[in-house]
């Protein structure tokens, strides 16, 4: 707690700015994994990247604007995401069990 | 309360007794029940209507129309228009009256015995009691639009009854093409109608008659297509009446309509229904008179009509055939004579062809009743023994028709020739002539086919044969009636009986107009005593010299015979008589195959093509697109991944905008 | 000073990410992002919101990504194979194609920022207690559908991913695989049990008990259903 009180009524010495462009590299970082990787679980943690960098820029956002909604927000996000996870992988353990791959370029039962 | 007020029975009754019939046609009634209510209905209508007659005579009614609205249909609510249920008796209606009553309740005892065997009982008669109903309007009505309800009930009856063996191929189409023809007709007399409300604001007989008599400039002037107004009016309701009454060039509906019951053959298209066109063209005088132009037609059409008729009746093997295009000849006399102006000489001979021709006709039926069916004279043959009152009866009626002088035949049909030598109207002579001429042909067909029935030896089958019975007297007694009737009806007519020619002067409150369109327009003059008698004679001669001519081929033993090698004397012309000359065949080219043609193109190419073809169009449309969308489903995750991705960067584009 | 947390963390942060994304083997990866996460925790922490960062560690390094692990342990999920062909292009472009959007991205939403520089750091904005009034007064309905959505969430991911029932074994394969059908719970009397994980090695095995067993199952409740390909929650199947 000392060093939050320490923090408090000082200027951030960083400009908010700075965390919002590591946002957003995150956020493409993660968006050009997500695009590009063949494993299914990689693509899940390449997503995971992508919330953090939200969230990430939601704090900042909220930092800047003075305002309480952008953690609220990120307390949301955190939620989803993990009912997301759960979901996801429960599906992937699914697919897993019919074809024995999670390759998602073999899972295309739903080609034209 | 007068019998008059009572006028709206006559056609309640019949309409009455149609709708219990119908309804007991539905269940298994008693055939007892069925016959008194459809004998019942017409006699009533006869009683009212003699009552009613006789009223009219005897307390000073006459010469005066008497009118009687039953409901006032229109009471304010049409500007300018009243159209009212109403009837009208005066001397034309009760003559008609008394036709349609009497004939028919006479053809309806007959039906009973006619088709005591048939399925259809209460059927038949629901239809014939509606007839009557439809007719009787039609005569009583006051005005034109209550005459036309009449005019398309009767035409439905017809429809109804023609085609009331269903079952058969032939009869329904039958009906369908009397109902069609007939429907040309119709039009043109609602056009006609239209005219006359427009010009007059009313339909009513007496005011539109009145005012055109007061003022005929308002008949004559110009109205359209180059027609006076009288002129146009009239050449409309003609036409109707064309339709109606079967002549050139809508009669070829009234021989196919023999294929219904004989006694309906003898009631609509004998004695009643087709005789409606030339009440019609009676009624409307007043307008025949102003329009000489008009009359001409009618005259000229009337006398082909019956000169045309007659030759075909002469190759007809079919005894029904024969009697039908007999009516369309004498129809045609009948119009003649309206065209020539002498409209009581009209009326006259629908009075007298209404007994002798439903004689002939109930007479066809009682031989077709005894032959088991069979209509071909060819197959009948020295039927007089074995059906003598029928025998006795259908040659009466055949004298009255080839008028021969006493029956009834030949007063009326004497009246139209002289009417039509004394006529002012261009080409009178020839009328006159053609008429001649057509009475000997009208002898000569009318006695070949008493001989073929009657005379000579039986061609028949065996069993045939064996069936042979004279009628019970419920058919006999009609025609017995009819007899008397085709003998004393002409006798209204004598000349010197009772002050002469009572008929005609009973009928002139009704043809008889003011002095100036009398002579001016139709110019009816006189002839000269000298010649009327010439005149005579030489009618009678050629209606005796036609029985003669016809005796001579056809009578005797060997009849059948000598009538057919004398019918291959001429082959090409015996063919073309037999085949109708070939009408029907050019109506089939010239109407029915372009109109079956044009179906054609509209169902195959704007149906199925234009149209089908556009809603499949629009259908594949939907599936091209659709298949184009499915393009996106790859199944490869990758993909949609894509389309996310590629979905949030128009979304930035959208949001930075 | 604070600048120099800043920058360490967030190099470690985006360096450990690109290893998430690049790397070969999930495990790794998996690793990996929780340093991620730490570095971004951390980063939570120089914003002004612990408590944030805590839950951060708390929920995701903490469970989800335990989960995680745990799934790619089950799978044996090996490492990735090379692409055939094309691996120098893709990687270019997919350099590229980040960089571009990360420019896109930068763009749209740098101006939300506004030009002023930042204000200093209030207590009101850190505190616990001012978080816990905002959530619970003006956010309690999305708070509360959260709660509702994480429900639906479990029920939604054990029901998906529990071995299938002897019924569905005996319906088809279709059928099998994670079908919902509510007369696939009730029959066949919890073959199998919502929710265990055993080996899926042993899943042959107990197929052809389970087929065996079928017939049993058969008389027992409703048939097999053919399941359509399941969403995730089906809501109204036995909690």
């Amino acid at each position: 707690m000392s060093s939050t009180i320490h923090l408090v009524n000082e200027s951030l010495t960083v400009p908010v700015s700075w965390y919002l462009l590591l946002s957003v590299a995150l956020f493409a970082v993660g968006t050009a994994g997500a695009l590009t990787r063949r494993n299914g679980i990689s693509i899940f943690l390449s997503i995971e990247v992508m919330l953090n960098a939200a969230n990430l820029a939601l704090v900042a956002y909220s930092r800047q604007l003075d305002q309480r909604t952008g953690q609220i927000l990120v307390f949301f996000v955190l939620a989803v995401a993990a009912a997301e996870a759960a979901v996801g992988l429960a599906l992937f353990i699914a697919v897993y069990r019919q074809r024995r791959t999670i390759d998602i370029n073999r899972i295309n039962l739903m080609r034209h | 309360m007068q019998a008059i007020d009572l006028l709206w029975l006559v056609p309640a009754l019949p309409l009455a007794g149609a709708a219990v019939n119908g309804a007991l046609a539905y269940g298994r009634a008693p055939k007892a029940a069925v016959t008194a209510v459809a004998l019942g209905a017409p006699l009533g209508s006869l009683l009212v209507a003699a009552a009613c007659i006789w009223q009219y005579l005897a307390s000073g009614l006459y010469p005066r129309a008497v009118e009687h609205v039953s409901y006032a249909w229109t009471a304010g609510t049409l500007d300018g228009l009243t159209i009212n249920v109403a009837f009208l008796l005066d001397p034309l209606a009760a003559v008609m009256l008394f036709i349609v009553t009497f004939v028919g309740f006479l053809i309806h005892v007959y039906s009973v015995g006619y088709m005591g065997h048939d399925e259809g009982y209460a059927r038949y008669f629901a239809y014939l009691n509606l007839f009557m109903a439809a007719m009787l309007t039609l005569v009583l009505g006051n005005n034109y639009l209550v005459m036309f309800v009449g005019w398309e009930g009767v035409g439905l009856c017809s429809y109804l009854l023609i085609g009331f063996y269903y079952d058969q191929e032939f009869p329904p189409y039958a009906g369908k093409k009397a109902f069609i023809v007939n429907r040309i007709g119709d039009f043109a007399f609602l056009i006609g109608m239209f005219a006359l409300v427009a010009r007059f604001g009313t339909l009513d007989f007496l005011p539109i008659f009145h005012r055109l008599a007061a003022q005929p400039a308002l008949g004559t002037a110009a109205y359209a297509g180059g027609l006076s107004f009288a002129a146009f009016v009239g050449l409309c309701f003609f036409i109707g009446a064309v339709g109606k009454s079967a002549q050139i060039p809508l009669y070829v509906w009234l021989p196919d309509a023999m294929a219904g019951p004989t006694p309906v053959s003898a009631l609509i298209h004998a004695a009643t229904m087709v005789t409606a066109g030339v009440y019609m063209a009676v009624r409307s005088n007043v307008i025949y008179q102003l329009t000489p132009g008009v009359s001409l037609l009618v005259a000229v059409i009337g006398t082909a009509t019956a000169l045309l008729a007659a030759t075909i009746g002469m190759a007809q093997n079919d005894i029904k055939k024969v009697l039908a295009y007999s009516t369309v000849s004498q129809l045609g006399y009948m119009f003649m004579a309206v065209g020539v102006g002498a409209y009581s000489a009209a009326l006259f001979h629908v009075l007298t062809h209404a007994f002798f021709k439903a004689l002939l006709f109930l007479g066809s039926g009682s031989v077709i009743h005894a032959m088991g069916g069979e209509q071909d004279m060819q197959k009948m043959g020295g039927l007089k023994k074995r059906l003598p009152v029928t025998y006795r009866t259908f040659l009466v009626g055949s004298f009255a028709l080839a008028g021969i002088p006493v029956f009834a035949g030949f007063f009326s049909k004497d009246e139209i020739l002289a009417a039509a030598a004394a006529s002012g109207m261009p080409l009178h002579w020839l009328f006159w002539g053609v008429g001649w001429i057509t009475a000997g042909l009208t002898a000569f067909y009318m006695f070949r086919a008493v001989h073929l029935t009657f005379d000579g030896t039986f061609r028949g089958t065996h069993e045939q044969e064996h069936h042979l019975h004279e009628s019970p007297p419920v058919m006999t007694v009609p025609l017995i009636v009819l007899a008397v009737g085709a003998v004393i009806s002409g006798w209204v007519e004598i000349p010197l009986l009772r002050g002469g020619n009572w008929f005609h002067r009973f009928m002139e409150p009704v043809v008889a107009t003011t002095a100036a369109i009398r002579d001016g327009a139709t110019g009816k003059g006189e002839v000269g005593t000298p010649t009327e008698a010439l005149l005579i004679v030489l009618s009678v001669g050629i209606a005796f010299a036609g029985i003669l001519f016809a005796r001579s081929i056809y009578g005797g033993a060997a009849g059948a015979q000598r009538g057919m090698a004398f019918e291959e004397r001429w082959p090409t012309l015996h063919r073309l008589l037999a085949n109708k000359w070939y009408v029907d065949e050019l109506y089939d080219a010239i109407v029915v195959r372009p109109l079956h043609g044009l179906s054609w193109v509209f169902y195959r190419v704007v149906d199925m093509l234009v149209i089908d073809g556009s809603i499949r169009a629009g259908a594949a449309v939907t599936r091209a697109s659709g298949d184009l969308g499915s393009l996106t489903t790859t199944g490869n995750v990758r993909n949609y991944a894509l389309y996310f991705f590629l979905g949030v960067l128009v979304l930035f584009w959208w949001i930075a905008r | 000073m604070e600048t120099a947390v800043f920058l360490v963390f967030a190099l470690l942060a985006l360096g450990s990410s690109l290893v998430v994304v690049a790397h070969k083997s999930p495990i790794y990866s998996t690793l990996s992002l929780v340093l991620t996460l730490f570095s971004v925790a951390v980063l939570f922490v120089l914003l002004g919101a612990p408590f944030i960062a805590t839950l951060q560690l708390l929920i995701y390094a903490g469970a989800i990504l335990v989960l995680f692990l745990f799934v790619i342990m089950l799978l044996n999920v090996g490492r990735e194979e090379g692409i055939p062909g094309g691996h120098r292009a893709q990687l270019v472009a997919a350099v590229l194609g980040a960089l571009a959007f990360a420019v896109a991205l930068w763009l749209l939403l740098r101006p939300a920022l506004g030009a002023a520089g930042t204000a200093p750091l209030t207590e009101e904005l850190v505190s616990l207690s001012g978080l816990a009034q905002e959530l619970f007064a003006e956010y309690l309905l999305p708070f509360e559908i959260v709660g509702l959505l994480l429900l639906v969430a479990v029920i939604g991911a054990t029901v998906v991913a529990r071995r299938p029932t002897a019924d569905e074994l005996a319906g088809g394969v279709l059928a099998a695989g994670g079908a919902a059908g509510i007369g696939g719970v009730a029959g066949a009397g919890g073959m199998g049990g919502p929710g265990s994980l055993s080996a899926l090695d042993e899943l042959e095995a107990a197929e052809s008990t389970a087929a065996s067993w079928a017939a049993d199952a058969d008389r027992a409740g409703g048939g097999a259903r053919p399941a359509s390909f399941p969403g995730g929650a089906e809501p109204g199947a036995r909690p």
